[in-house]
């Protein structure tokens, strides 16, 4: 079994409105960011996982997500994975 | 014979002895179940309470979802059980995939503690069987995750199948549709944000939270479902 440590970043799906996001991007202006656009605001989690190999972990991971992490009606995720040190 | 109603009790749910009382006002015994229990008991109704259960941690409901009740309601419930989620509760029965579609904070990002106007859409759900569509009434909305949203399919859906069961005659929050509540296609699963319970008496403004929650009382006692499942 190998080790692995993983981050998932959870954001609202395409199309669903993200106050947040867009209330955060209102504000750029004022304090002298012209260039930002697109912002999208979401969280992030980081765990270890063990597993056999990576494929094995990113499907451990990628179902927790779909069960538990986000609500795949609003929300989407990006797995990311590299060896724990 | 007096109905029971079971009313779910997470911790963080803080609307529970609010709709125990506005039931009991109502002549109905009201059963609170804990969270952590793996039956409701022998109950006619089943309502999931207003708060913050579980903290709201990850999402509202998210974690509440995979209370051990929860299971108990899931089989109450395709049982033809009635069951409402208030607030929190409406939340959580998404989550659980009881009813369709998910709630997101409201558009304007602000914390929504007012009263609102509401019409009843239908009068096939459990919460308004005997209440006259385009009945107004102004019920209390306390909460910052109430904007209902679904896809096209889910809403073009529960027009059709006249799932929606109150609607904001002025959206405060930003739902799709006006909806403020929708029911399943048995109509014995009821989801709203507003709270009836808070409004049960006119010295705090408001009585017509009785007409729901007296039509739910009605729906339970007819369908008798402890009884029957004794």
């Amino acid at each position: 079994m190998t080790r692995f440590s993983a981050m998932v970043e959870v954001t609202l799906r395409p199309g669903i409105a993200d106050p947040q996001g867009t209330t955060i991007e209102r504000a750029l202006p004022a304090l002298g960011f012209e260039t930002i656009s697109g912002v999208r605001a979401g969280k992030a989690f980081r765990f270890e996982v063990e597993a056999a190999d990576e494929v094995a972990a990113r499907r451990e991971v990628e179902d927790l997500c779909r069960r538990f992490l986000t609500n795949p009606v609003i929300e989407d995720s990006m797995v990311t994975l590299e060896l724990a040190q | 014979m007096t109905v029971r109603v079971g009313v779910v009790m997470f911790p963080g749910s803080n609307c529970e002895h609010d709709v125990a009382e506005a039931v009991g006002s109502l002549g109905a015994a009201a059963d609170i179940v804990w969270h952590g229990d793996r039956s409701v008991g022998q109950v006619d109704a089943v309502v999931l309470p207003g708060g913050f259960a579980h903290g709201d941690y990850l999402r509202p409901g998210a974690i509440a979802r995979f209370s051990p009740i929860m299971e108990a309601v899931e089989a109450f419930a395709s049982a033809g059980g009635p069951v409402v989620g208030i607030c929190n509760g409406f939340q959580v029965l998404t989550e659980a995939h009881l009813l369709p579609g998910a709630l997101q904070k409201n558009r304007g990002l602000t914390f929504l503690c007012q009263t609102v106007e509401l019409e009843v859409v239908t009068d096939r759900s459990v919460l308004t069987a005997g209440v006259t569509p385009g009945t107004r009434l102004r019920i209390p909305i306390n909460h910052f995750e109430g904007n209902y949203t679904c896809d096209e399919a889910t809403l073009s859906a529960l027009c059709e199948e006249d799932r929606v069961v109150v609607r904001y005659t002025d959206n405060p929050n930003g739902s799709v549709g006006d909806i403020a509540g929708i029911c399943n296609p048995g109509g014995n699963v009821v989801g709203l944000m507003p709270h009836p319970e808070r409004a049960c008496d006119d010295l705090v403004g408001s009585a017509d939270g009785k007409l729901l929650l007296g039509a739910l009382l009605r729906s339970a006692g007819a369908l008798n479902y402890a009884a029957a499942a004794r």
